[in-house]
């Protein structure tokens, strides 16, 4: 287990790493907004209201599965900023099990600077995310118990 | 005449309110979420100061000096108000914490009082949340039902429209001076003036034109007027609610407590008069003296003066804006206070504000409360740019500047 949990904090230096070239901020966001842009669109059938993650300014639509003890994340925005910050969360979390998604610690969003998008909680409903995602983790880990 | 430029010193005017010169992420703050909030003059952050510094106590009963500075100082502000809106009597200005609260107090005396099963209350498609709601519950507690009078897709009231909602059972008229999310100014003193055929009373919600508009209650023949002190350069937690005395009077209280009673027994209280019947409890005294000091600064810069130089730097970004790519205004009246709102083609409205606060710019986006009317328009939101005393037009090159960065990095 530690081995993988390691994984994630891999995947969390890689992008730290990423932004490390940047030295402003307009190549930061122009990344983010690549990414963005690059998020593979969510299958329409998972925009659902119940997969809606209801910001007071941008939608965030989170669908998650469990497969082979592996909790896959997809998401979707209708902002594009959000989008890019929301695919580095699926990059991140995508793939583990609910047990490392649920203790991580996402430092990451904090070292490549962009802690104000958390803090933001009416806005984006980027806090939301992290949370469901989160939520999402533990109640596969409470069905697999 | 002498130009704008000569008799209006905004470089002066900008000295007075510290909080503009600063850098955000880097760049200097453009400050154009006016409509939100204004920043406050030294004259209003010292007076806060020097209240709680040198005057205050509690007001209207103690026998102590203190008290008694203290209670001249809040009904100093009482006054200068009464003249700011040229209301008949200081009876007839009521201290509310702002437009909504001031709101919910007619709204609920009008529950509580006045309506009806099948009686009618009118609004119009432009009102903010704070203008619908309270009304809304109005009309769940008793029956009544809320009418909407629509707008135009310039975003004017349709007049003869309105004029069609009201009948015998109208009870009141409640509606925006001047929209937040589009900045139309609305003929009020026509829609009142239709209201009163019918002996219907109205409401103004102040918020958008009290920093903007000369405001004339007894020439407008308005009803209940209602006002925020923080969007006019004063502090937060602080506004008027004017409402006619015969209004007033026939009003239940809003709430109860100390200072609005008479006399209390456990068996019946009796409440005291005009305006204090509807202060309850110990009120924001600080705000409220400090409140003088914002109107009084307009006061002095001239209400003309600020209206002429806001529609200058108005038209200023409307003539740039409308020549962005995509660019849509939001809100064409004919008659306008500083708002710009628009809505770009394949641009969301909050990514659009993320890469223009990283320049330093502070603009409001969203639905601005008003859901309603965005559904009208169609649209989630918008990115909106309003302007007060103290901005200029080299801010408005930056705005624009920063505004034409983020549309290459976002498209």
């Amino acid at each position: 287990m530690a081995e993988v949990k390691t994984n994630i904090n891999e995947v969390q230096d890689q992008i730290i790493d990423e932004f490390g070239l940047f030295d402003d901020w307009t190549d930061k966001y122009e990344y983010i907004i690549e990414m963005g842009k690059k998020l593979s669109l969510m299958d329409e059938k998972y925009k659902t209201e119940e997969n809606k993650i209801k910001g007071c300014q941008s939608n965030v639509w989170l669908h998650s599965e469990l497969k082979d003890g592996k909790v896959t994340f997809e998401a979707d925005s209708d902002a594009v900023i959000v989008k890019g910050l929301i695919s580095m969360l699926v990059r991140v979390l995508s793939g583990h099990s609910p047990n490392e998604i649920f203790s991580t610690d996402l430092y990451f969003i904090d070292k490549i600077g962009m802690t104000q998008h958390l803090a933001q909680t009416r806005s984006n409903g980027l806090l939301s995310m992290v949370k469901q995602m989160k939520f999402y983790a533990l109640a596969y880990q409470a069905k697999t118990n | 005449m002498l130009t704008q430029t000569e008799n209006y010193q905004v470089e002066t005017i900008r000295d007075d309110f510290p909080i503009l010169h600063q850098e955000i992420n880097g760049k200097p703050l453009v400050y154009f979420d006016n409509a939100a909030t204004t920043q406050k003059p030294l004259q209003v952050i010292e007076a806060i100061g020097q209240y709680y510094l040198d005057i205050n106590a509690n007001i209207h009963r103690g026998i102590h000096t203190l008290a008694e500075r203290a209670t001249a100082s809040y009904e100093a502000t009482r006054e200068v108000l009464r003249q700011f809106l040229n209301a008949s009597s200081t009876d007839e200005i009521i201290f509310v914490r702002g437009v909504t609260e001031g709101i919910n107090l007619v709204a609920n005396g009008f529950a509580n009082s006045i309506l009806k099963a099948g009686n009618e209350v009118v609004i119009t498609a432009m009102e903010h949340h704070s203008n619908i709601v309270p009304w809304q519950m109005a009309c769940e507690k008793t029956g009544a039902i809320l009418k909407v009078a629509p707008i135009n897709e310039k975003g004017e009231l349709i007049f003869e429209e309105y004029v069609k909602l009201l009948n015998p059972q109208t009870r009141i008229v409640s509606l925006v001076h001047a929209s937040n999310a589009l900045g139309t100014i609305n003929p009020v003193k026509n829609i009142i003036e239709e209201a009163h055929k019918f002996d219907i009373p109205v409401l103004l919600d102040g918020a958008q034109s009290t920093s903007h508009l000369e405001i004339d209650v007894r020439d407008l023949d308005c009803d209940f007027f209602v006002f925020s002190g923080h969007k006019v350069y004063g502090p937060t937690g602080i506004g008027a609610l004017y409402g006619k005395r015969e209004w007033l009077e026939k009003l239940p209280p809003y709430q109860g407590g100390g200072e609005m009673i008479k006399d209390v027994t456990f068996e019946k209280t009796t409440y005291n008069e005009l305006p204090y019947k509807f202060e309850a409890g110990t009120p924001n005294i600080a705000d409220v003296v400090a409140l003088k000091h914002a109107i009084k600064y307009i006061q002095e810069l001239g209400k003309a003066n600020i209206a002429q130089h806001e529609l200058e730097l108005l038209e200023y970004a409307t003539g740039q804006l409308i020549d962005v790519k995509g660019l849509k205004i939001i809100g064409t009246a004919k008659e306008k206070v500083s708002v710009a709102s628009f809505v770009i083609e394949g641009i969301h409205h909050q990514d659009l504000a993320v890469i223009l606060d990283q320049q330093g710019i502070a603009v409001r986006t969203g639905h601005h409360c008003t859901q309603p009317l965005m559904k009208r328009f169609g649209i989630l939101g918008t990115t909106r740019a309003s302007f007060a005393l103290y901005n200029t037009k080299e801010e408005i090159d930056l705005f624009i500047t920063a505004l034409h960065k983020a549309l290459k990095m976002l498209r």
